[in-house]
């Protein structure tokens, strides 16, 4: 089983249809994103507006998307917007206002048009149709939409009866809508609760008992205080029930960084188990200060198995937790090498990092895709938690900021996360504040660039691996994804690396496209 | 200022010196204290689960389920069941006459056995180092139930319930034939009589039951379960174990189907009696293949799915049988770390030290630069609730993966589990049923090398290589 050949070719639109029935029709299942699902998931919110629903969904197509399965959220008020230039007041949304009313209708077909073409062209998984939803004439256009293209349906529905929870909603994310460029605070909240009140006289909820029974969905009630689950299909809905259910929107911070300096940092050495150094020391010291300073309540600490973090948490003087699967990205047969080494040592390896440093796995070691499946209980329970400050590793830390700054496979093993400094991260209407902290403490520079030259390969290259075929999955969210493993099948045409050689232009140079064959032994 | 001596001077000025544990190779400071070391704590006080529930509703079913998983997640959980009690102290059951509510001495006692459980919860939770207690008892009455809260209350433990809700009659018959009638209060009774004296049983409770209210109990933290899984309704969950516990019980389910257990066939390093690696299928390994094909096909398996783990070895397995499989890196074997491609002798050679500490606790010991079967459950555990999920499944893995997840179905402690058979050349078909899950071994008749190396009588770390080697099986 030496080598695997994948031929490339250009995927017409009618062939990628064809071949999507066909999968369909088979139900052959390969990747490990995909035993996740068989037919594509729509998921549509219901809930009045200031519910809570556009948080949801971002922040779930956020998860979904780190976890490697592609998933696009499809917000009506955006296409609302385009249809209807500028919003004059609430009465676009009363009940009896026909004008209006078609308007709206239209809108949700349009982007129902754009949810079938990303889930059954553009290689998307999961669809989030984020819309009010609330009559019944809306869920059953929707669901006859989705059975007709053999989609699965989950509704989320978010019912919150508590008018503090729906004033403050509305003061973190209404406020700044482009709906009301004024943002005069008083008048907006006036309004807004005048176009909740248009939407509560059809408001229809999920009824679990008769006439919603044999649906897919979960009620989430109070923000989490409680929750109705129905029918769940499959392991994605499970994961996402799974995932729904832990987050909160307590305000708290989150709290990432390197361990000090180490030894092996010092000589450009990978891996490895080695102490901290004297300025890695120190950094310890002054994290110290940070946290004091900082006065935080119940600041959990959380360290890897590695030396050099527990080292670091330490100094630190107050309870902290290890954690083996926060240790750092595993090199394998590279482990403590400098780069030089490997890349005199093992020259295909290295350049085959270089071409796609996301999916590269260290001979006999991980990739930083492993490393997300790795983390993934890390961040469900960060998600838990209140303050925590994580102590970890630069290939660990760009996983975990990737997933709160929501960046994709192409970003993430670039993300600059250099020793001795704290990023803070705080969540803030849909996403996430970042600061920065830099605690004044001399270190080596760990980070390696993204190659300035995009390497566009000409055939993709037959890929021998000790201890590995490609993990299969998709590599971002426009491509297929491949759906057979290894068998008596050929691999599916895969579209070639054009948008993949695209976004190899690095930070504001210019990139050469060369031709350059990759020999592999 | 006084002057601190030596020692003392370096305490104030320096972080804790660190040592490594040699057996799970653990950082820990020299005085050791406060950390904890392996994944996330999962509670801060013990945790009392209580199910609520008419009789036949799947109580004892979950009870014992959860049980299992948090034991083997490595929780450390056990369940009290208050019918045990009853039969501890009644000694004989006559009829359902005894669950009449109108039955002042019937009620005494069953009061008298449910305090007897919960001193024994206290008892186990408080003294004995347990971190979950599963109450399994019907707990049908709001009264009853806030008699345990208020118990849980003083002794500071979290109380969570798991009440399951369930009228399909043809449910419930099923449950009654499969675990009822088996039960030692029907020991001398015919089938029909049983069911008869149960469904009386059933109706003692109806009138009195309180089902957990969305508004009268909306500050309590529960799950119900509504028929059988179809519906969850989930209130309160407060902290991580609970979520875990509410993850699980929405996984699983109760549509019959089989799980297999293989290994991969015999590999080239297996013939040489090296551990780990990522080698090829010896010549007899590639047979293996063909005749797990046979097996499968003759055994008409039902939409059967298969996994397996990213080694060469399994998937050249899985290739041969021409259907489609998934694989999985979860699957793989445990990392020997420095140890990877030695032989046992090998090992003894030039690491005799980490040789008898792995004797000494085959469990929790970590190769150096590798892993621990500690550290391979917990890679395993999105696995095993992904099997809970699914139908029927095949699993083609390795050795000491094969152990970790037998024992997870097998309910096989930290002790047993390390030194499971699991033969190369040998399907294992696990069928849930009643309480607990079938086994049945199935050798598909081609030879291999054996690779089970049973714990040797001399652990001692002094002890001589021929010791150190008396259990290490025949190889090339």
């Amino acid at each position: 089983m030496a080598a695997i050949h994948k031929k490339p070719c250009t995927a017409s639109k009618s062939s990628t249809e064809s071949k999507r029935t066909d999968l369909k029709s088979n139900e052959k299942k390969g990747s490990w994103a995909y035993y996740m699902t068989n037919s594509p998931l729509l998921i549509v919110m219901i809930g009045l507006p200031a519910r809570g629903k556009t948080y949801m969904s971002k922040k779930l197509t956020r998860y979904l998307n780190w976890i490697g399965v592609p998933t696009k959220v499809f917000n009506l008020g955006v296409y609302r917007r385009e249809a209807v230039q500028s919003y004059k007041s609430y009465d676009f949304f009363r009940h009896d206002n026909e004008e209006a009313m078609k308007i709206r209708k239209q809108c949700a077909l349009v982007a129902l048009q754009d949810v079938k073409t990303y889930l059954s062209e553009e290689g998307g998984q999961i669809a989030v149709f984020d819309a009010t939803n609330t009559t019944r004439e809306r869920r059953t256009l929707i669901v006859n939409f989705a059975q007709e293209n053999s989609f699965k349906v989950f509704f989320v529905e978010s019912v919150c009866d508590d008018p503090e929870v729906i004033a403050e909603n509305i003061m973190e994310v209404k406020v700044s809508s482009p709906d009301y460029p004024e943002r005069d605070r008083e008048s907006v909240m006036e309004d807004f609760l005048k176009r909740i009140e248009c939407y509560k006289v059809t408001y229809q909820p999920l009824d679990p008992d008769k006439h919603d029974m044999n649906l897919s969905f979960i009620k989430v009630i109070n923000v989490g205080r409680r929750f109705l689950v129905n029918k769940v299909q499959d392991s994605i809905q499970s994961k996402i029930v799974y995932y729904l259910m832990n987050i909160h929107v307590h305000s708290h911070s989150i709290y990432l960084c390197r361990h000090g300096e180490s030894l092996h940092n010092l000589e450009g050495r990978l891996g490895g188990d080695s102490g901290l150094s004297e300025r890695g020391k120190k950094f310890a010291v002054e994290l110290k200060a940070f946290v004091k300073e900082h006065n935080l309540s119940d600041l959990k600490v959380w360290t890897s198995q590695l030396k050099r973090t527990i080292q670091t948490a330490e100094e630190l003087g107050v309870p902290y937790e290890q954690w083996k699967i926060l240790n750092e990205i595993d090199a394998g047969m590279c482990e403590e090498m400098t780069y030089a080494m490997i890349e005199e040592k093992y020259p295909e390896e290295f350049a085959m990092r270089d071409q796609d440093k996301y999916h590269y796995r260290y001979p006999g070691g991980e990739s930083y895709q492993d490393l997300v499946q790795r983390l993934e209980p890390v961040i469900m329970e960060l998600e838990r938690q209140g303050n925590v400050l994580v102590i970890c590793h630069q290939a660990v830390m760009r996983c975990l900021l990737a997933y709160f700054l929501d960046k994709g496979a192409d970003d993430l093993p670039y993300m600059k996360c250099p020793l001795h400094t704290v990023l803070k991260l705080t969540p803030v209407a849909y996403g996430c504040k970042v600061e920065m902290f830099d605690l004044k403490v001399e270190a080596v520079n760990t980070h390696r660039d993204r190659p300035l030259v995009s390497i566009k390969v000409k055939t993709p290259p037959p890929m021998f691996r000790r201890n590995s075929f490609d993990p299969l999955s998709t590599k971002d969210q426009i491509k297929r994804p491949r759906m057979y493993s290894m068998g008596n099948f050929s691999p599916p045409p895969t579209l070639p690396p054009p948008a993949f050689a695209s976004t190899r232009i690095s930070e504001g140079i210019e990139s050469v496209q060369r031709e350059v064959s990759v020999q592999l032994i | 200022p006084e002057m601190l001596d030596n020692e003392d001077h370096l305490l104030e000025n320096h972080p804790r010196e660190l040592t490594q544990n040699p057996l799970k190779k653990i950082w820990m400071p020299h005085k050791n204290s406060h950390i904890g070391h392996r994944r996330v704590c999962m509670t801060n006080c013990p945790t009392l689960i209580v199910t609520v529930g008419l009789p036949a509703r799947g109580k004892t079913y979950i009870s014992k389920k959860l049980t299992r998983y948090l034991n083997w997640i490595g929780v450390p959980t056990k369940e009290f069941n208050v019918g045990d009690y009853r039969r501890e102290c009644l000694k004989i059951y006559k009829s359902f006459e005894f669950f009449r509510p109108d039955n002042e001495e019937g009620v005494k006692i069953r009061r008298q056995c449910a305090m007897s459980a919960l001193n024994d919860v206290r008892q186990y939770l408080s003294v004995e180092g347990g971190q979950v207690a599963v109450f399994d008892a019907t707990n049908t009455t709001r009264d009853r139930r806030g008699t345990i809260m208020k118990f849980a209350e003083q002794n500071g433990f979290k109380v969570f319930f798991v009440e399951s809700v369930c009228e399909d009659p043809e449910v419930i018959a099923q449950n009654i034939v499969q675990v009822k009638l088996g039960n030692p209060d029907y020991m001398n009774c015919s089938s029909e009589e049983a069911i008869e004296d149960f469904m009386e049983r059933i109706k003692c409770y109806e009138t009195s039951y309180q089902p957990l209210d969305e508004d009268l109990d909306s500050d309590v933290s529960y799950i119900k379960i509504m028929d059988v899984g179809r519906r969850y309704l989930v209130n309160r969950v407060v902290d991580h174990i609970q979520s875990r516990i509410v993850y699980y019980l929405m996984n699983i389910h109760i549509t019959p189907r089989s799980i297999y257990l293989c290994r991969h066939g015999e590999s080239d390093l297996n013939i040489k009696g090296r551990i780990g690696g990522d080698s090829g299928l010896s010549s007899r390994g590639k047979e293996f293949a063909k005749r797990l094909r046979s097996f499968l096909e003759e055994q008409k398996i039902k939409d059967l799915k298969i996994w397996t783990s990213q080694m060469k070895r399994t998937i050249q397995t899985a290739e041969c049988l021409g259907v489609p499989y998934e694989q999985w890196k979860s699957l793989n074997e445990i990392d020997a770390g420095v140890c990877e491609e030695m032989m046992y002798e090998e090992i003894q050679e030039h690491f005799p030290l980490e040789f008898a500490l792995r004797d000494q606790d085959k469990y929790r010991y970590r190769y150096p630069k590798g892993e621990s079967y500690e550290d391979l459950v917990q890679r395993l555990e999105p696995v095993i609730m992904e099997l809970e999920r699914q139908e029927n499944v095949l699993v083609i893995c390795h050795q000491a993966v094969m152990r970790c997840l037998l024992a997870y179905f097998l309910d096989k402690t930290s002790h047993e589990l390390p030194y499971l058979k699991c033969p190369l050349h040998t399907v294992l078909k696990l069928t849930p049923v009643a309480y607990g899950c079938k086994v049945e071994s199935v050798y598909l008749g081609v030879e291999s090398v054996n690779t089970h190396r049973d714990r040797p009588e001399n652990v001692n770390v002094q002890r001589s290589t021929e010791d150190a080697l008396q259990t290490v099986p025949a190889h090339l």
